[in-house]
């Protein structure tokens, strides 16, 4: 009886095999944690897509809770973010933007187009920023808390139903 | 049939030149940093795409990471510090071999585990299999083992009269 039990065993490791394999199927290949969770927002001086000539390093966003919002003229889904971001803003949020990889004219063009939630945006066109963020597509969005660490990292397009349910409770959280 | 075979080659060879076309050539005056940046760009993987390396791809992410590998090369950066400089900004995915730390000691370890436990199995088998050979017969059962064997050969010539 015994010896048959031990046939068992490469059924079981079999089993085992499925169970993490059908797991790993059903996650988003995509989706990973960043590296940046826990670390200061990296160091940077830019100009803002308003103002060539002002130029604004780290301490922007120190002393309140921002979300950083990593966006392009050149990105679709930033144009269908944007609803989600002036309701976050209408919301007291404090939103930064980060012009990322983009050209004067058509970034400013964007934000009369479509609204602009951000207290101001960063202009950012070689994308030196959005690099040591670590930022590999737009729109990005990063939760910095009132010391300037980043607490919280959205990857892709903030839903409608992300506003309520991710990035309200996160600003909360880190309030 | 040919002239169709002739003209997907054509097809085949366009494609692949205006593939690699998109991905730019870097310049070292020295070969040995030109044989690191290969290596490296190899190494390190897109964090935009699926399973691609940074050489390989042509997504613009993969442009910058090259840039920013070739810029740390000229300025005397260790292949140990690209690396590291990647990891903090993407994490451990742009890896394609991942580090043995505590997360991964048990990715790391379980195929060498897994050799020593199969070649444990085998041995055990075999010996306990060698064992059973040495057990000698005792006389009466090679009495009837001779019995048995002589009748396979009489029914053998029987039926071959």
């Amino acid at each position: 009886m015994k010896r048959r039990l031990l046939l068992l065993i490469p059924l079981a490791i079999f089993a085992v095999l499925v169970a993490f394999f059908y797991r790993g199927l059903a996650k988003d290949p995509a989706a990973r944690d960043s590296a940046l969770l826990a670390k200061p927002f990296p160091a940077f001086e830019l100009s803002t897509l308003a103002d060539a000539s002002q130029r604004l390093d780290r301490s922007l966003l120190e002393g309140q809770v921002t979300l950083v919002n990593v966006w392009g003229e050149w990105c679709p889904t930033c144009k269908q973010e944007m609803p989600q971001l002036l309701e976050l803003a209408d919301r007291g949020v404090r939103l930064v933007g980060v012009d990322y990889k983009d050209t004067r004219e058509n970034g400013r063009r964007f934000l009369d187009e479509y609204g602009d939630p951000f207290t101001v945006s960063l202009f950012d066109p070689e994308g030196s920023l959005g690099f040591d963020l670590g930022v590999y597509g737009a729109p990005e969005s990063f939760l910095v808390d009132a010391d300037g660490v980043i607490r919280y990292h959205h990857t892709g397009y903030i839903t409608p139903q992300d506003v309520e349910q991710v990035i309200l409770p996160q600003v909360a959280q880190w309030q | 049939m040919a002239v169709i075979r002739w003209l997907l080659l054509v097809c085949l060879l366009v494609a692949s030149s205006a593939a690699s076309a998109a991905i730019e050539i870097q310049h070292f005056d020295d070969p040995a940093l030109d044989g690191r940046y290969r290596a490296l760009t190899e190494r390190l993987r897109c964090p935009k795409c699926q399973n691609e390396s940074i050489g390989a791809s042509n997504s613009p992410i993969s442009a910058d990471m090259r840039a920013r590998v070739a810029e740390r090369l000229r300025a005397g950066d260790s292949d140990a510090e690209i690396e590291q400089a990647m990891i903090s900004r993407f994490g451990d995915y742009v890896l394609y071999d991942p580090r043995l730390d505590a997360r991964t000691w048990l990715l790391w370890g379980l195929p060498f585990a897994l050799v020593v436990v199969g070649g444990g199995v085998i041995a055990a088998f075999v010996i306990r299999r060698r064992r059973l050979r040495h057990a000698d017969l005792d006389a009466e059962e090679r009495r009837r083992l001779q019995a048995l064997m002589a009748r396979h050969t009489d029914d053998a010539a029987k039926e071959t009269s």
